[in-house]
C-alpha cells in the first residue's frame, strides 16, 4: 500500500503548487483582472452607501418638504428633489440597502435551495431525479411575471415578498447547473481512482466532489445577484415590489419619474444610473471571478 | 435518434400539465372574486347574493374546482381556450389582435441582437485581453446592467423633447403602413435588442474562447491555415451551438417577457394583455396565455435539444 501513503503525503501537494498568501492572491487578482477589481470597488462603495446611509445622507428619505419640490440639482440637493421635495441622493443611498438586501437574500436562497435539489437529483438518480427534473422544467417554463403578480396579490406588495418572487425563478437554473456539475464530477477518473484506493464514500464526496462543485456555486450566486437586483427594480417599477414610500430604485423610476420627465428629468435619471452602476459592478466582478475560478477559461 | 426524439417529446407532456395545473390553482388562490368585479366593484354589501350565484353559474364557476380544471384541460386538447369572462369573446380571437405586435417586436429585437452580438463577441474572443476585448466586455456588461425600462424612459424623454414624438396610441401592422410601423417599432426594438445583444455577445465570446483552446484548433494552426480560416471555418461552427440555444430560449422568453417594454412605450401587446387579465381575474385568458407562453418555451427548448442531438451523437446515447 505504498502508493496510498505517497498520495496522501502532505508535502506532495504543497510542492506542486506553492500556496499564495491571501494578500498576494488579492494582489494577483487585481493585476490580472483589472475589470474585476473595478467591479469589487463598485460593490464595496455600494456596501458602504448601504451601511452608512444614515450618517452619509443629508436628509430624511421619507420626510416630504413641500417648500423644495422639484429642486434642481444644486449644492443643497446634489441630485435634486422629487415631487414631494424629498432629496433624491438620500433616497438613492437608502435604496442601496433594499437593492443589496433583495439581491443577496434572493440569490442566496434561490441558489441554495436549487443547488440542494440539484445535488439530490444527481446523487439519488432514478425516479427522484426524474420527478425533480420535471418539477424544475415546470418552474422554468412558467412566466416569472405571473409568479410575481401572484406573490404580490397574495402576500401584498412589500420588500420581503419581492425576495420570494425573485428567488423562485433562480431555483430551477441553480438546480440544473449543480446537477450537471455533480454528475460530470462524479464520472471523473480521479473519483474512480480514489474510490479504488479505498477511500470511504464520505471522503469521496466531501474531499473530492464538493470542492469541485463549490466553484460553480459561488460563480452562480454572484451571477444571479446582479440579475436579482435588476429583477427587483423591474418588479418595483411595475408596482409589484416595494410600495411607496420605500426608497426602492425601481419604484423611484415608476410613475412620477416619467410623469415629470420633462420638468424634472433628474428624478428618473439618477436612480436609473444607480441601478445600472450596481448591476455593472456585480457583473464585472462575477465575470472575472468566473474567469479566475473556471479552469476551462483560465489563461494558457 | 428515434428513441431519443420519442423520449424528449414525451417529456413535454408532464411539464405542460404541471404548468397548466400551477397557473389554474394560482389563479384561484389569488384573493379577489371575478363575479364581484364584474358586478361592480368591491361594495359586496349592495349586490344581491342570488345575483352573484346566477353570475357564477353562468360563467361555470359554481362547479367543483377539479371539474373546472378537467373541462378546461379537455378544451385545451381540442385547441379551445374558452372565452374571456369579461368580453365574452373567444380568448384566441383576443390574443390574435395583440400577437402581431409582440411577435414583431421579439423577432426584430432578436435579429438586431444577433447582428450586433456575433461579430463583436468573436472579435473579443480572438483578441482576448487586448483593448478590443476590454471595450467589448465593458460595453456588453454595461448593456446588461442598464434596465430596459430606464433606457425606454430616457429614449421617450429625448424623443419628446427634441423631436416632439409621442408614443403611438394604436398599433399599425407592417402590412398596412410599413413606414408608420417602422416609426413605431424602431425605438422599442432597439431598447429590447441592445440588451439581448449584450447577453449574446458575452455568450459568443466565452464559447469562442473555449473552442479556441481545443486540440483541433491547434492542429488547424499547425497546418498553417490563415487566422480567418481557423476562426470562421473551424472555431465559429462549433461555438455557434450554445449561442443558438441562447438566442432560441431568449426568444421564447421574450414573447412573455415584453411587459416592461410594452408598459414604457404604451404598446398594447401580449405582455400587457396578461397583466390586465390578472388584474381583472379573467381566469381563462390568464390560463390560456400562460399555457401558450410555456408551450412556446418548451417547443423552442425541444427544437434546440434536437438540433444538439443531431450535431452531437454523444447526447443521443445518454
Amino acid at each position: 500500500m505504498a502508493t496510498s501513503i505517497e498520495l496522501t503525503h502532505p508535502t506532495s501537494a504543497t510542492e506542486l503548487a506553492p500556496r499564495l498568501t491571501r494578500l498576494k492572491a488579492v494582489g494577483a487578482f487585481i493585476r490580472k483582472k483589472p475589470l474585476g477589481a473595478a467591479g469589487a470597488v463598485i460593490i464595496l462603495a455600494m456596501l458602504g452607501a448601504a451601511i452608512l446611509a444614515r450618517p452619509l445622507a443629508p436628509y430624511d428619505p421619507y420626510q416630504a418638504d413641500y417648500s423644495a419640490q422639484f429642486a434642481r440639482p444644486s449644492a443643497d440637493h446634489w441630485f435634486g428633489t422629487d415631487e414631494f421635495g424629498r432629496d433624491v441622493l438620500t433616497r438613492i443611498l437608502y435604496g442601496a440597502q433594499i437593492a443589496l438586501f433583495v439581491g443577496f437574500t434572493a440569490s442566496l436562497a434561490g441558489c441554495t435551495i436549487g443547488g440542494l435539489l440539484g445535488a439530490v437529483s444527481a446523487f439519488l438518480g432514478g425516479k427522484v431525479d426524474l420527478l425533480l427534473e420535471r418539477l424544475m422544467d415546470v418552474l422554468l417554463a412558467f412566466p416569472q411575471l405571473i409568479l410575481a403578480l401572484a406573490v404580490a396579490s397574495i402576500l401584498g406588495p412589500a420588500v420581503q415578498n419581492v425576495v420570494i418572487a425573485v428567488a423562485i425563478p433562480i431555483i430551477p437554473r441553480a438546480a440544473r447547473v449543480v446537477r450537471a456539475t455533480a454528475l460530470s464530477v462524479k464520472e471523473n477518473v480521479y473519483v474512480e481512482a480514489v474510490s479504488a484506493l479505498g477511500a470511504t464514500r464520505r471522503r469521496v464526496v466531501l474531499q473530492h466532489i464538493l470542492p469541485n462543485v463549490v466553484a460553480p456555486y459561488i460563480i452562480m450566486v454572484t451571477a444571479q445577484l446582479a440579475g436579482a437586483i435588476l429583477a427587483e427594480a423591474a418588479l418595483s417599477y411595475l408596482g409589484l415590489g416595494a410600495a411607496e414610500p420605500t426608497p426602492s430604485w425601481g419604484l423611484m423610476l415608476s410613475g412620477s419619474a416619467s410623469a415629470y420627465a420633462e420638468k424634472a428629468p433628474w428624478i428618473g435619471l439618477f436612480p436609473g444610473m444607480a441601478i445600472s452602476l450596481a448591476v455593472f459592478g456585480f457583473n464585472l466582478f462575477g465575470d472575472s471571478l468566473r474567469d479566475a475560478l473556471d479552469p476551462k477559461l483560465r489563461g494558457r | 435518434m428515434r428513441t431519443y426524439v420519442a423520449k424528449r417529446v414525451l417529456l413535454i407532456v408532464p411539464t405542460l400539465l404541471g404548468v397548466a395545473a400551477l397557473v389554474f390553482f394560482i389563479m384561484r388562490v389569488i384573493p379577489g372574486d371575478v363575479t364581484l368585479l364584474i358586478l361592480g366593484g368591491d361594495q359586496a354589501g349592495r349586490i344581491d347574493p342570488s345575483q352573484i350565484a346566477a353570475m357564477k353559474r353562468q360563467l361555470g364557476l359554481d362547479q367543483p374546482l377539479l371539474v373546472q380544471f378537467g373541462t378546461w384541460l379537455w378544451g385545451v386538447l381540442r385547441f379551445d381556450f374558452g372565452t374571456s369572462l369579461w368580453t365574452g369573446q373567444p380568448v384566441i380571437q383576443e390574443l390574435l389582435i395583440r400577437l402581431p405586435l409582440s411577435l414583431e417586436l421579439a423577432l426584430l429585437a432578436s435579429m438586431v441582437s444577433v447582428l450586433i452580438a456575433i461579430p463583436l463577441g468573436m472579435l473579443a474572443a480572438v483578441r482576448q485581453d487586448s483593448w478590443v476585448d476590454y471595450v467589448v466586455r465593458v460595453v456588453s456588461i454595461g448593456g446588461l446592467a442598464i434596465p430596459s425600462f430606464w433606457i425606454g424612459i430616457l429614449c421617450i424623454l429625448l424623443l419628446v423633447i427634441y423631436f416632439g414624438w409621442g408614443p403611438p396610441l394604436e398599433f399599425t401592422p407592417p402590412w398596412v403602413d410599413p413606414w408608420a410601423n417602422f416609426q413605431q417599432m424602431v425605438w422599442p426594438v432597439l431598447t429590447v435588442g441592445y440588451r439581448y445583444a449584450a447577453v449574446t455577445t458575452r455568450m459568443t465570446r466565452s464559447t469562442v474562447l473555449e473552442v479556441l483552446r481545443e486540440d483541433y484548433i491547434r492542429t488547424a494552426w499547425a497546418k498553417g491555415l490563415r487566422e480567418r480560416a481557423v476562426v470562421i471555418r473551424h472555431a465559429l461552427k462549433n461555438a455557434m451551438l450554445p449561442v443558438i440555444t441562447l438566442v432560441g430560449t431568449e426568444f421564447a422568453f421574450l414573447i412573455g417577457g415584453l411587459v416592461v417594454t410594452e408598459t414604457v412605450f404604451t404598446l398594447n401587446g401580449v405582455g400587457r394583455f396578461v397583466v390586465d387579465a390578472v388584474a381583472h381575474r379573467d381566469y381563462p385568458v390568464v390560463q390560456a396565455l400562460v399555457f401558450l407562453i410555456a408551450f412556446s418555451f418548451v417547443i423552442v427548448n425541444l427544437l434546440v435539444d434536437l438540433t444538439y442531438a443531431w450535431f452531437d451523437p454523444r447526447i443521443r446515447y445518454r
